[in-house]
């Protein structure tokens, strides 16, 4: 398969991840979809690095993994300390930082 | 052969990140995440990033996604739609998302990397193995690899720090004062706004009666009452 293929399926999972952060209202979902995107970005950087035959896009890929489930861990968080405040679980609904 | 099974988890990486956006409720979307999770990591076996797509199986499709399975049963799956859509806005998100794959694909058709439409480089047994990439991680890139270790250890306090119980917010553990080491260490009435607002405790160097407890500053003392009890973020 060529390179190429790889990088259209990475464009259109990036896509779907992109439209549901926007649709969706619920946070976990929200998170769900920005694991989408920063997987394409995974898929994309894995086929740079089989394209060069350099390990460098690997360790990116490693870095971005790392970077993922630190955001996972403290997104998380947050939604667990808003349903310990009894917040509603909805992005749309927490305002009050614009008045 | 490495064309079907490359349309085969093309499909089901696709097909699963549809399902996390297409299923209504939050427990389903996790489980099609782990679908998409397991196709990715086929092609990355595909790509021959061998070790990257363990790590995928095993922290991702393992540690995280039971980690998101636990937030969505104890938060608990599907909430009611409180207030409707926008009508317009919906679509205009849609549209939002065909726009960035548009431009994507533009972007890729439209390259000038020639190598694109090739196979990659030339077969190298030691490729994407364990030894290659963890050579790589302490030779060349030692200091994004430290860095990356710290950041966990700031996420995995943070996280503790925001979703612990607090004093406050559960009733049932407001069992006054927390005391400290550091209250045993400094001297007395050096220092704390509680001091401050109402009184010292019994200390020698404060004349007995000229600062009864809590009638120096009324005002405060009563506002402290409540404040004590506010939970913060």
């Amino acid at each position: 398969m060529s390179i190429g293929w790889y990088l259209a399926v990475s464009a259109f999972i990036f896509a779907i991840g992109a439209g549901g952060v926007l649709v969706k209202r619920n946070p976990l979902v929200i998170l769900l979809c920005l694991e989408l995107m920063l997987n394409a970005a995974n898929l994309a950087l894995i086929a740079f690095s089989r394209m060069h035959g350099s390990d460098d896009g690997q360790v990116f890929a490693l870095i971005v993994m790392v970077v993922a489930a630190c955001e996972v861990t403290v997104g998380l968080g947050i939604i667990v300390a808003m349903y310990r405040r009894r917040l509603p679980v909805d992005v749309d609904e927490l305002r009050e930082l614009h008045g | 052969m490495a064309e079907l099974l490359f349309f085969v988890a093309a499909t089901g990486a696709i097909a699963g990140a549809i399902g996390v956006i297409a299923l209504q409720n939050p427990f389903y979307s996790v489980l099609s995440l782990v679908g998409h999770l397991l196709s990715l990591a086929a092609l990355f076996l595909l790509l021959r990033a061998e070790f990257i797509a363990a790590a995928q199986v095993v922290v991702y499709a393992g540690a995280v996604m039971v980690l998101y399975v636990f937030v969505v049963a104890y938060v608990g799956g599907a909430e009611p739609q409180i207030r409707p859509f926008a009508p317009g806005l919906r679509r205009l998100s849609v549209l939002f998302g065909a726009v960035i794959l548009i431009e994507l694909w533009i972007a890729l058709l439209g390259t000038g990397l020639k190598a694109v439409d090739g196979e990659g480089a030339p077969f190298d047994p030691a490729f994407g193995t364990p030894a290659q990439l963890g050579e790589a991680l302490l030779t060349k890139f030692l200091l994004p690899f430290e860095l990356a270790s710290l950041l966990l250890l700031v996420a995995a306090v943070g996280a503790v720090v925001l979703a612990r119980r607090r004093r406050g917010t559960d009733l049932e553990h407001d069992d006054g004062d927390a005391v400290s080491v550091i209250d045993a260490l400094r001297p007395a009435g050096t220092g704390t706004m509680k001091e401050g607002v109402s009184g010292l405790p019994d200390v020698g160097g404060e004349p007995p009666g000229s600062h009864p407890k809590g009638t120096t500053r009324p005002e405060i003392a009563a506002g402290a009452g409540d404040r004590e009890h506010e939970g913060g973020w």
